[in-house]
């Protein structure tokens, strides 16, 4: 299975802040139609890497190449970034949400907006304000995967929420991500029972890469699953 | 379909384990309709790649095969339930011998073991663990 081309190069990557290194020179390329796992502590420079990619962080180095672009306003229209911060006006609706969402994308796909909603049980006449932190994490999810964005980004979207609302994210996943279209990058913390989802898994320690590759062949190679492989490097 | 992954080995290994399984046992029978990849991968909770890597592995056994517009069904052939069968009836026989030998003992011994345990089970009696 030969994927003809990356839908994420990132080489020599850093990012200094003022008081932390977040980066100090990350190479990564993701093929397309995979989902990869960006593993690491909190801290370890996972959302600065995100954000870097999405546009919404200048890197101080190194280089980054999106579907072959570097960043820039066009790039940031085909990548759908969830990010772990609340996004949401609190005061709107479900329905007024995603209604207020779509003005901002040319990919959205209104006729998907009813199944997912449905698939990940949630009333769209709720209030924001009323929800709880599980059902606004399968909301952000809606709202991502509503789009036709071939970079799917979600930055921890299992943090903090209930295992059934985690069960659901998971499967919505599965069931909605389009592999011959679309490629996906979730970082998280706590790799638990979600590492079945991943293609591939960096572990991101302190700003540097240091172990990277397909699922799949590193429980071949260290005969461990990646939880457990994920608990022995960040011991 | 239900597998309860150990993730210490491949998951794609894993899936075709449980089809093997569900082969000899019967469970599916020659010319049985499988799920389609995604709605496994949904019902699972696995990554869509992982299950099309198994079902591909999985036509190249001849287990299964793929008719267009119609959906995967498992292999109209009896001989498949049978090799599979041997397949895994070696597999568990070579770790049963690793096992034992390791005790120690002699062939004529755990031949005596073997054949009073089937017998017992034969009664009714429920294999430990098992």
């Amino acid at each position: 299975m030969s994927k003809a081309s990356n839908a994420l190069v990132v080489s020599g990557l850093r990012k200094k802040y003022p008081k932390v290194e977040a980066l100090k020179g990350v190479d990564l390329s993701l093929p397309q139609g995979e989902i990869w796992g960006l593993l690491g502590p909190n801290g370890s420079g996972k959302s600065t890497l995100l954000k870097c990619v999405v546009g919404l962080v200048n890197p101080d180095g190194g280089e980054i190449s999106v579907l072959g672009q570097a960043p820039s306003r066009l790039t940031k229209a085909q990548i759908a970034f969830v990010p772990e911060v609340e996004n949401l006006y609190r005061w709107m609706t479900i329905r007024q949400a995603i209604d207020f969402t779509a003005t901002f994308y040319d990919d959205w796909q209104e006729d998907r907006v009813e199944e997912l909603l449905g698939f990940m049980r949630l009333d769209p006449t709720k209030k924001v304000s009323s929800l709880s932190k599980g059902m606004r994490a399968r909301l952000k999810l809606i709202l991502a995967l509503a789009r036709k964005a071939p970079l799917i980004l979600l930055d921890e979207p299992f943090s903090g929420i209930d295992p059934a609302s985690r069960d659901r994210i998971v499967e919505g996943i599965v069931r909605q991500f389009k592999s011959e279209e679309q490629t996906m990058i979730i970082s998280t913390h706590a790799v638990g029972d979600t590492e079945q989802l991943f293609d591939g898994v960096v572990f991101l320690d302190e700003g540097t890469i240091n172990l990277k590759g397909n699922a799949e062949d590193l429980r071949t190679q260290y005969g461990r699953s990646i939880n457990d492989l994920f608990k022995e490097v960040f011991a | 379909m239900n597998i309860d992954f150990t993730t210490s080995t491949p998951i794609y290994l894993q899936i075709i384990e449980e089809f093997k399984r569900q082969i000899v046992t019967g469970l599916l029978k020659p010319g049985d309709k499988v799920p389609s990849q995604r709605d496994l991968a949904a019902q699972i909770k696995v990554n869509a790649n992982t299950v099309q890597r198994a079902y591909r592995e999985m036509e190249i056994l001849g287990l299964v095969e793929t008719l267009r517009g119609q959906g995967t069904f498992v292999c109209q052939s009896d001989q498949i339930v049978e090799e599979t069968k041997s397949e895994m009836l070696t597999n568990l026989v070579d770790e049963f011998v690793r096992s034992v030998r390791a005790l120690g003992l002699s062939q004529e011994a755990i031949m005596e073991v073997l054949k009073s345990r089937f017998a017992d089970l034969e009664d009714g009696d429920e294999v430990n663990g098992q």
